[in-house]
């Protein structure tokens, strides 16, 4: 049997506009795809096929019309299932929302679907988006598309995996410490963090509300350009979301990268680091600079502190945001004779071990007496995180760094030490906390074939320029895998 | 071990979360641990460092007339979904919703 075909968002619209299929056919045929593939997987958790044939046949009258097509017409795309969907079930793959559907649709959602896009379902990811391997969703772990025995990254791990797969042209995930960059690192694609503030968390079910971000995953750079131009943008319904304009994306990605300066800071190449992606991260950089980027070492003195910080101050706004969940008004409710004593049911039946875990770490940093010893002073380690990137700003267009320390993992590996696999987020926290843009674009295979990702941060609002670097060096560097 | 038996179930009280003791020892293990690796947080000087409050980046615009274009006149509108909230509620009377009763506490 050969592979399936490759689809982007420009040869959906080629085929589309030529007749050569139809917006139904195409997302019949990656239903197909993912009858064949999800079992294996577990990357979908809900398919929304009545919603995604409506809009199928919207796009199909529109294309008979002989109407201009809106930017992603038919294009069949995935939802992060923290992500509020209308009528789809939305469950944060938590036992606590195991029936939840939602009653209105997240921004960015509508959005895409004003843009034309076709939603086929909603994506496993860990629970509430916690954790970095996808092992702590109440519905099992996804597995990696490329290597069956080991993780899709976390916490958007469905939302790679199905793109990786073939089995959506792009999908939305949810950055908070890594959560798009580390799976799409993990499953050979590219995954946009984008600024906080450019994209409106509406509708986007709350981890760390000073952290979180939607943005895509996609098969290419310039897919992943063409839904952030659809998805950012202010909305009334975020006070967060910047009233900043909506560069062309797509066009920034044609400028020449010649003469950009790369900062490289030390600090993300030391101790820790697996050699082989070590190798293919300087590779990545050695190719960026014979297309004409400067390299320019850095120090960001305080790389080394953000993964404590991140997860006092992560933990923290957790633990307030996941007080909403009492068995009151949506998801479980389990019987208890008091008020109090259904609160404490519910929440022990409906929570995973991970997401308790950092409700009792964040409800701790912030009870009295140590708040001001965890909370106040990992707030002002931020600042100082911050700060390395205001610095280094100053002398550099992006900073480049290894998306993750390591390939993909094996499952299980590392799911006994909560720790240890904190410590993974260390080259994604630092962009998080500081709230800039990254992206991870894959730069090669290691001998066992896992892919590799090279991470390129930019400073505020500055999508257009990692974009652009991104999408020169995948021209340069050819086929991924 | 910095953490107690005492401060787990005190903070377990705090976020109203039911935990069994297996749990309770699980859990005191895990944040001492995390716990003792954020201690490396007191190794820097942050006398002089004002903690962040606010994350979103608003650069200057010199002579904008209003400097939170973000922010909108807080208007009431009428909510439309309230049925279907309800209806997805685990217990409701329109247009409350139904709790245990909460007198004998």
């Amino acid at each position: 049997m050969s592979a399936p075909a490759t689809w982007t968002i420009a040869g959906v619209r080629a085929a589309l506009e030529a007749k050569r299929i139809s917006a139904r056919e195409l997302a019949a045929e990656f239903y197909g795809r993912i009858d064949r593939r999800n079992s294996e997987l577990n990357a979908y958790l809900t398919l929304s096929p009545e919603r995604a044939y409506v809009q199928a046949d919207k796009i199909d009258a529109a294309v008979a019309r002989g109407d201009d097509l809106p930017p992603l017409a038919g294009v069949p795309m995935a939802i992060k299932d923290v992500i509020s969907t209308r009528g789809v079930r939305t469950t944060c793959s938590s036992k606590m929302l195991e029936n939840y559907v939602p009653a209105y649709d997240a921004t960015a959602v509508e959005r895409l679907e004003q843009a034309g896009a076709v939603l086929l379902g909603k994506t496993n990811c860990d629970e509430f988006a916690m954790g970095g391997s996808n092992e702590n969703s109440a519905y099992g772990p996804v597995r990696n598309p490329v290597a069956l025995d080991r993780v899709p990254g976390g916490s958007s791990g469905g939302s790679a995996a199905v793109v990786a797969a073939g089995l959506a042209v792009a999908a939305l995930g949810t950055d908070t410490g890594g959560s798009i960059r580390q799976p799409g690192s993990f499953c050979g694609i590219p995954g946009l963090m984008p600024t906080y503030g450019r994209v409106s968390r509406y509708g986007l079910i709350a981890f760390a509300s000073s952290l979180d971000k939607i943005g895509p995953l996609a098969g290419n750079v310039a897919d992943a350009a063409a839904v952030l131009h659809v998805i950012a943008g202010h909305d009334e319904n975020d006070s967060t979301s910047a009233a900043m304009p909506v560069p062309d994306y797509t066009a920034e990605l044609e400028k020449s990268v010649k003469g950009l300066r790369i900062g490289v800071p030390e600090d993300y190449f030391g101790a820790g680091l697996d050699p082989e992606v070590k190798e293919k991260v300087e590779a990545g950089i050695a190719q960026l600079e014979r297309l004409g980027c400067r390299r320019i070492p850095l120090q960001m003195p305080h790389t080394d502190y953000a993964i404590a910080t991140y997860y006092i101050i992560a933990t923290a706004e957790a633990s307030s945001n996941l007080a909403r969940y009492d068995g009151v008004r949506y998801g479980l409710r389990a019987p208890g004779g008091t008020l109090t004593e259904m609160y404490r049911q519910t929440r022990e039946l409906g929570f995973g071990p991970e997401v308790k875990r950092r409700i009792m770490l964040g409800t701790y940093a912030l009870s009295a007496g140590y708040y001001d010893a965890y909370y106040l002073r990992a707030q002002s380690v931020r600042a100082l995180v911050a700060r390395d990137f205001a610095d280094a700003f100053q002398k550099v267009d992006a900073i480049v760094t290894p998306t993750a320390p390591t390939p993909a993992f094996k499952l299980g590996e590392k799911s006994s030490d909560p720790l240890e696999m904190y410590l993974a987020d260390i080259y994604t926290v630092t962009g998080s906390l500081a709230g800039v843009p990254g992206i991870s674009v894959p730069c090669g295979t290691t001998k066992a074939g896992l892919p590799v990702g090279m991470q390129i941060f930019g400073p505020h609002f500055g999508e257009g320029c990692v974009l652009q670097i991104g999408q020169a060096f995948e021209k340069a560097r050819g086929p991924a895998n | 071990m910095a953490i107690s038996r005492e401060d787990v179930l005190r903070v377990a009280e705090l976020a109203h979360l039911g935990l069994s003791p297996e749990e309770v020892e699980q859990y005191r293990n895990h944040l001492d641990a995390i716990l003792n690796y954020i201690d490396k947080l007191n190794e820097l000087d942050i006398t002089n460092v004002t903690p962040m409050a606010q994350v979103i980046y608003a650069p200057a615009t010199p002579g904008a007339e209003d400097s939170h274009p973000e922010l909108r006149e807080d208007i009431p509108r009428p909510c439309t979904i309230a049925d279907v909230v309800l209806a997805g509620a685990p217990e409701a009377a329109k247009p409350f919703f139904r709790v245990p009763k909460v007198i004998e506490r």
